[in-house]
């Protein structure tokens, strides 16, 4: 079965947060699934890896950068917007 | 107890390939942080460090060490022949039995690790070349330095990330005040900036793509650089009987682990450092005049590292100056490079400024030197230092 982006955003977000992937809703904020700096650098890394993509963060200004990093259902939203400037 | 000075000073840096030059570019406030030249430059995501230019090994070395040692090496060599030199020593047999060296580098011979994994596994070579180990060994930098002396005492490296040269500083300050060697050669060098040393800062997402601007509010990370500092410690008897230089007094030190996260830092450990520091050099805190702060420019150290300054130190604490945004941060070797703007503080009452500031961040309320440098009358000074993995190790030097 071929996986969803939708799917493999949360199942990357939740392997760093030690969460079971249907714990995690799209609504939930990096805080609500218990992710620090050091633990969305690692996710961001994991999107990066997993669709070639490249993701503007720098861990000194999180919420800047361009990359929507408000909630899960935005980081997915962002993911999908790197993968499509990619064709 | 012995009382402990510093009697000789050398580096090699972005700032400078001596103390003078060094010291005129931190008078001046003129940062060497620029555009990288390394291997591979145009597949790095951070394109600026601070570069030690045009370090010719062969020249200042000779062809035998500019071919058998790592730059982090090469850079501790030449630094510790200028510290020597100003220090004037002639070893007694009995001084070279008990004198030794402590050099600080976090990634030891990087480049040689590397151009050595490029050749087997990029390259599919299978050899490479005999030196390699001791090319790439953190002790290689001390050891070769106890040959050129002569210097058979304690010699070794340490190894705690961004810390390690007060590490290091330490250990010898403590060893002289002790009683157990009447020198020390003691400082850091570190030659990171490779395309695989780069490669790895890239991947933590701490480096700021395009200045380094220390407790500003509109920091957005470090800068990495590389270099060599190293000072001749010795007890001060020994340096008043033979007529020695004093450059400063090393008054106490202080290490200590936040035992907590291992990247965000501790503001609790690191007051906890620089109080320690304090009660060994039997120094008040209102008797400081200086702090050279780790200040890498990060968020969260700069952050913890001012609420730390403003615990111990009051609203109306000593100026500060991170000189990082200077010569870059040259992680293992910073503490020693930075304690030339100590020297600069106490002897000719200049600090050197926080480049890059236009607006200090007003949750970091210090005194922050900005701009240019600034003259004040200092008599003690702290020079701190705040390791990846909460490994905490404070100076505090005191004018001769």
């Amino acid at each position: 079965m071929a996986r969803t982006v939708d799917g493999e955003v949360i199942a990357i977000l939740a392997r760093q947060a030690v969460l079971d992937p249907r714990e995690v809703t799209p609504e939930m904020t990096p805080g609500d699934l218990g992710l620090d700096s050091l633990g969305l650098a690692e996710a961001i890394f994991a999107f990066e890896e997993t669709f070639d993509i490249t993701v503007p963060f720098n861990a000194n200004r999180p919420g800047e950068g361009g990359f929507d990093l408000s909630s899960v259902g935005a980081i997915i939203t962002a993911v999908k917007g790197l993968i499509a400037g990619k064709a | 107890m012995n009382r402990v000075v510093i009697t000789g000073a050398g580096t090699v840096n972005p700032l400078g390939q001596d103390v003078a030059a060094t010291m005129a570019a931190l008078r001046a406030g003129r940062s060497a942080i620029g555009p990288l030249t390394c291997r591979d430059a145009d597949r790095l995501s951070v394109r600026i460090g601070a570069e030690v230019r045009g370090f010719d090994a062969a020249l200042r070395l000779g062809a035998g060490d500019a071919a058998r040692l790592d730059r982090f090496s090469q850079f501790a060599l030449a630094a510790a022949r200028e510290a020597w030199g100003q220090a004037g020593l002639a070893p007694t047999p009995d001084l070279a039995a008990k004198a030794g060296v402590i050099i600080g580098s976090a990634g030891g011979g990087q480049g040689t690790a590397e151009d050595s994994y490029r050749a087997v596994f990029a390259e599919g070579r299978n050899r490479v070349p005999p030196l390699t180990v001791p090319r790439l060994m953190h002790s290689a930098a001390a050891s070769r330095i106890s040959q050129e002396f002569g210097l058979m005492g304690p010699v070794f490296s340490v190894a705690s990330a961004c810390a390690s040269s007060n590490h290091a500083l330490g250990l010898a300050f403590q060893m002289v005040r002790s009683g157990l060697a009447p020198v020390m050669l003691a400082g850091g060098a570190e030659a990171m900036l490779t395309f695989g040393g780069i490669k790895a800062w890239e991947g933590l997402r701490v480096l700021s793509p395009d200045g380094c601007r220390p407790f500003s509010a509109r920091r957005n990370g470090m800068v990495m650089g590389e270099g060599a500092g190293v000072f001749i410690l010795e007890s001060l008897g020994h340096a008043r009987a033979r007529g020695a230089p004093v450059l400063a007094e090393i008054a106490g030190f202080a290490m200590g682990a936040d035992a907590g996260d291992l990247l965000a830092p501790s503001a609790e450990g690191a007051a906890r450092a620089m109080r320690a520091a304090l009660a060994d050099a039997g120094t008040a805190p209102d008797a400081v005049g200086y702090i050279n702060a780790h200040g890498t420019g990060t968020g969260l150290n700069d952050a913890a590292e001012g609420a730390a300054i403003l615990e111990v130190f009051g609203m109306d604490g000593p100026c500060v100056s991170a000189t990082k945004s200077l010569h870059g941060h040259a992680i293992g070797a910073s503490g020693a490079i930075e304690i030339l703007a100590c020297l600069l503080a106490l002897n000719e009452g200049i600090i050197a400024p926080t480049a890059g500031v236009e607006a200090p961040d007003p949750a970091i309320p210090l005194d922050l030197v900005t701009g240019e440098a600034r003259q004040a009358r200092v008599t003690s000074c702290l020079s701190n230092a705040f390791a990846f993995g909460g490994l905490n190790a404070v100076l505090a030097l005191r004018r001769a």
